[in-house]
């Protein structure tokens, strides 16, 4: 191995360094220079999801342990877009209540440590490098759960986090025991060449899937989400329901596709039930709530429903459709995620209640909150519309016609709870409306790049060719 | 730039102009200019239609294609027949007038004309596409902004019914949906690409199994639209609603994009399903027009008497269409024209009363013929129209599709004509009583006497609509003419 072919690990390198550099800058800074923190860190984020846009050639490490391909490259390169909006929506956040408590190089770190564990999990060649990913990928989150200390209800969610964690990641390493058990081996392409039908290794399949489902807020897995949701700051609260369960469904994929291959007479019928419950549950809970953060809890939980349809065309078809619809989600729910942060920072509101007339003070945000709301709901030109038409045509082109026809309905059942928020912005008439305020540069910066996201997405179609074309590299 | 393409970026070019202004006054000058560009466009477009159609054999003219999605064989795919054509102008005249009609709007006026016109360029979008996607896409574009048409500046119980009608046509276009994918993936039956191009799928023999399967999604993801019974609920209450312009454009056009759907897409590419369905929708078609017609018997309010009304006339489409051949179809698009300019001129004419008189209960109007001449004859004249009286519109359409619907041998088609053609007489009797109740007689409240005469910008709008109403009326023959050699390719399909 020569050093040159650690380059295929540029993200991951660049990442660490990005974490090392924040830690010296802690330690050396004095007090006032660390007001700057959050900006320098989001300089040095910025410039590394820029370079990584430049191409990386495909290949592995160690043995397999680890590999990239220009998918991978591309799904990590959407998550950092989508960590960047994050950033940048949650700096004012960051400078108003956690610089006070001498915490925010830690909330940045943590976070940055938490994707760098998504990257080694999606590029992972065997269950090892995996596992280790899906715990450095968790464990910090569940810090940053409960990162506002004085908030009881706070603590409360990162207890709740790292228990349904902690028995996610158990049920999942015992799953992947088991598959060893029928293999022989932990390494991806070996296991894929082995692995046939047989009562141990669907066992071993239904644990693995089961921790899964559990990141992705699959029905029954989701009961922790909306309370997690709720307590957990909201920007952890987001970059749970994008940039982490992004993650997750990028890795089910690949492992479905490639390592379980064999077993997909079971798993489609796995996947075909899941899908059902999950959009139903999601959809139907989302349909009473009233903190906006548990709203969006349980959409996330409806969305995550809907991806599933993806998995039904276990081909170049559906893993494009599945990416594509993820980095569409990506744009659409930070975009209202944004909005809630906003408000929540300016005037400490959660509830749609609260939201009644906020067209008439503060018209640019309830516009991008509709936008978002629509295009999750899958409304045309937005990009939700587009993400959500491919992937019932990726069900449907395995002739998956009654899935479709469930789909869409919960669609429209979806559309349901969109609207009331819709509704609570446009046409409710409140004299106690939250009053007009002005974002601050990075909270717009933050909400127009997501606005852009989810206006051209869609109709620029260059970009789904692009990774239809990249799909095929496995 | 081609100059169907136009259609839709003119509307959208005057959204982003209207974005920066300011008041009312620059919203409907900037709105007005932009629809009467829009208006001139579709005029000359029917004139460059003939003369192109003179020297082209195509089904479809000016057509463009532009690949969108590869991978899906997407395509930006845009063309007209005579029936497009015809429906562009249609629209084009009651948006124009619509925009007359909301010369006032007092509420965020830019919102108003903002969502206005995405709606029509959904609806004109819709009437260009050849491509089931791009025309699946414009259709719900022009459906989502009645949520805020209606939910912002209607009146009433106006946040349910712009719910209930949100979330009916949303549910249609998603049952559409499960349709266009049975279409689309049966595409490459004989062996093509898959495709959603219209004109391609009429050359594949789609298997008789998938057409049965996949008719009824088209035809009711479409014909929701169009009010079949008895998914027609969402219609009166959500017109009944609406601000006046809005029910005009809605009942007017956005309901046409049902019948259109129908013929162009669901009828044209599966037609074995369409024959073996159409005893079936032609029974909900029937119970249609006649709920229709009793239901506006039944109703005090005068925008639900026009609803009502609707659902009655818009079943004679759905009912023309499938009897499939030459005269009932050529008496449904004429029916379709002239019920979207009846029924826009209804609303615009129901809006001015209630504008004036604050309120829409026939039992509480009377006598204003006397304080409003100029809306009390146009009032007049709309309803006989509406109810067939020859010389206008509502005739030609009715009498060709009768005709046409009697044209069929078997007996069980006879009786379901015989059914609908007595609608003629319910639909007289509840147009009649309504013009003699609240423009005849005596002013029975004193307020009734100080009410102000119809304004310019009134009179412009209802003469726009009234001037194609007894156009079609006088000189049908130009029309059928024009529309006959559209019809055919479609016809042979079913035959």
């Amino acid at each position: 191995m020569d050093w040159k072919s650690l380059l295929l690990m540029r993200y991951e390198l660049g990442l660490l360094a990005i974490v090392l550099l924040l830690i010296i800058f802690e330690i050396f800074s004095s007090k006032k220079q660390k007001e700057n923190l959050i900006s320098f860190a989001i300089i040095l984020f910025a410039i590394h999801t820029l370079i990584g846009f430049l191409p990386l050639d495909k290949g592995e490490l160690f043995g397999g342990m680890f590999n990239t391909n220009a998918l991978l490259h591309f799904f990590k390169g959407t998550l950092n877009v989508g960590v960047l909006i994050l950033l940048l929506q949650s700096a004012d956040w960051l400078k108003d209540t956690i610089v006070q408590q001498k915490k925010s190089t830690e909330f940045i770190m943590l976070l940055f440590s938490s994707l760098l564990g998504m990257y080694f999990m999606i590029s992972s060649g065997d269950f090892l490098m995996f596992y280790i990913g899906l715990e450095l990928a968790t464990l910090p989150v569940a810090a940053l759960v409960a990162y506002e200390t004085s908030k009881r209800i706070s603590a409360e969610a990162g207890v709740k986090f790292i228990l349904s964690s902690a028995l996610a990641s158990g049920t999942a390493i015992f799953g992947i025991s088991l598959l060893y058990a029928t293999t022989g081996s932990i390494y991806f392409d070996v296991i894929a060449d082995v692995l046939t039908i047989s009562n141990l290794s669907v066992l071993g399949f239904i644990f693995f899937f089961m921790g899964l489902a559990f990141k992705i807020s699959l029905v029954p897995f989701h009961f922790w989400t909306a309370d997690v949701y709720q307590g957990a700051p909201i920007s952890v609260a987001s970059y749970l329901s994008v940039i982490s369960k992004g993650a997750a469904v990028m890795i089910l994929m690949i492992i479905l596709f490639t390592v379980m291959k064999p077993l997909f007479p079971i798993w489609t019928k796995i996947i075909y039930i899941v899908a059902i419950a999950t959009m139903f549950i999601g959809n139907l809970f989302a349909l009473r709530q009233q903190n906006m953060k548990r709203f969006l809890a349980f959409s996330s939980v409806a969305q995550a429903g809907f991806i599933l349809l993806g998995f039904l065309s276990y081909d170049q078809l559906g893993t494009a459709t599945i990416v594509f619809f993820v980095a569409v989600y990506i744009f659409s729910n930070l975009g209202a995620f944004g909005v809630v942060q906003a408000i929540s920072t300016a005037s400490n509101k959660e509830n749609i209640d609260d939201y009644e007339g906020l067209y008439r003070t503060n018209p640019k945000l309830s516009l991008l909150m509709m936008l978002a709301l629509f295009s999750l709901a899958g409304i045309p030109p937005l990009a939700g519309f587009f993400g959500k038409f491919f992937l019932y045509a990726a069900a449907a082109s395995k002739g998956y016609y009654v899935m479709v026809f469930i789909a869409v309905v919960n669609a429209t059942i979806s559309l349901y709870y969109y609207l009331i928020v819709v509704r609570a912005m446009f046409l409710r008439k409140n004299p106690n409306a939250i009053p007009y305020f002005k974002s601050r540069p990075y909270m717009r910066l933050g909400l127009i790049i997501a606005a852009v996201g989810i206006l051209m997405a869609g109709l620029y179609s260059p970009l789904y060719n692009y990774i239809f074309s990249i799909s095929s590299s496995f | 730039m081609d100059i169907l393409s136009l259609f839709v970026i003119v509307p959208v070019l005057t959204v982003l102009v209207l974005v920066i202004t300011k008041n009312l006054k620059q919203a409907r000058l900037v709105s007005l200019v932009g629809m009467t560009v829009q208006f001139i466009m579709s005029i000359n477009l029917i004139f460059a239609y003939l003369k192109e159609r003179a020297i082209s054999t195509d089904i479809m003219v000016f057509t463009r294609d532009v690949v969108w999605y590869e991978t899906f064989n997407i395509h930006y795919n845009i063309g007209v027949d005579a029936i497009s054509v015809v429906m562009i102008a249609l629209t084009s005249t009651v948006v124009l007038a619509g925009i007359f009609i909301s010369w006032k709007i007092a509420d965020l006026p830019k919102e108003f004309f903002i969502s206005l016109l995405v709606l029509s360029s959904g609806v004109f979008g819709f009437f260009i596409s050849l491509d089931l996607f791009t025309m699946f896409l414009f259709f719900e574009i022009a459906v989502i902004p009645m949520y805020l048409l209606i939910g912002i500046w209607g009146s009433g119980p106006k946040e349910n019914s712009a719910m209930k009608l949100t979330l009916m046509l949303m549910a249609a276009s998603a049952v559409l949906s499960v349709g266009i994918f049975g279409v689309y993936f049966n595409s490459d039956a004989d062996g093509g690409a898959l495709t959603f191009n219209i004109l391609e799928i009429a050359q594949v023999n789609i298997p008789l199994a998938a057409q049965n399967l996949f008719f009824p999604f088209l035809f009711i993801g479409f014909a929701v639209l169009g009010a079949l019974f008895p998914f027609h609920t969402w219609s009166p209450s959500g017109h009944a609603s609406a601000p006046t312009a809005v029910s005009m454009l809605h009942a007017g056009v956005l309901m046409k994009l049902g019948g259109y759907g129908v013929f162009r897409v669901a009828m044209y590419l599966l037609p074995l399903g369409a024959l073996n369905w159409s005893n079936f929708f032609l029974v909900l078609a029937t119970i249609g027009v006649i709920y229709g017609a009793f239901g506006a018997i039944m109703q005090k309010d005068l925008k639900y008497i026009n609803a009502y009304a609707s659902v009655s006339h818009l079943g004679l489409v759905l009912f023309a269409l499938l009897m499939i051949n030459k005269t009932a179809w050529n008496g449904a698009i004429i029916q379709s024209l002239s019920h979207g300019l009846l029924t826009a001129l209804f609303f615009a004419l129901i809006g001015m009363v209630y504008g004036r008189t604050h309120t829409r209960e026939i039992s509480k109007l009377g006598g204003l013929m006397k304080v409003l001449p100029f809306i009390g004859a146009v009032y007049v004249i709309t309803g006989l129209a509406y109810l067939g009286l020859p010389g206008f519109s509502g005739f030609v359409a009715e009498m060709n599709i009768f005709v046409g619907a009697f044209q069929h041998p078997d007996m069980f088609r006879r009786i379901l004509t015989v059914i609908v053609v007595s609608s003629i007489v319910v639909t007289a009797v509840y147009i009649l009583r309504m013009l003699g109740k609240i423009m005849m007689g005596p002013i029975n409240n004193d307020e009734f006497k100080n009410l102000t005469k119809a304004t310019w910008y009134e009179k412009t709008g209802l003469i726009l609509l009234m001037i194609p109403v007894v156009a079609i009326g006088v000189m049908p023959f130009w029309l059928s003419e024009m529309l006959k050699e559209s019809i055919q390719p479609f016809l042979e399909r079913l035959l």
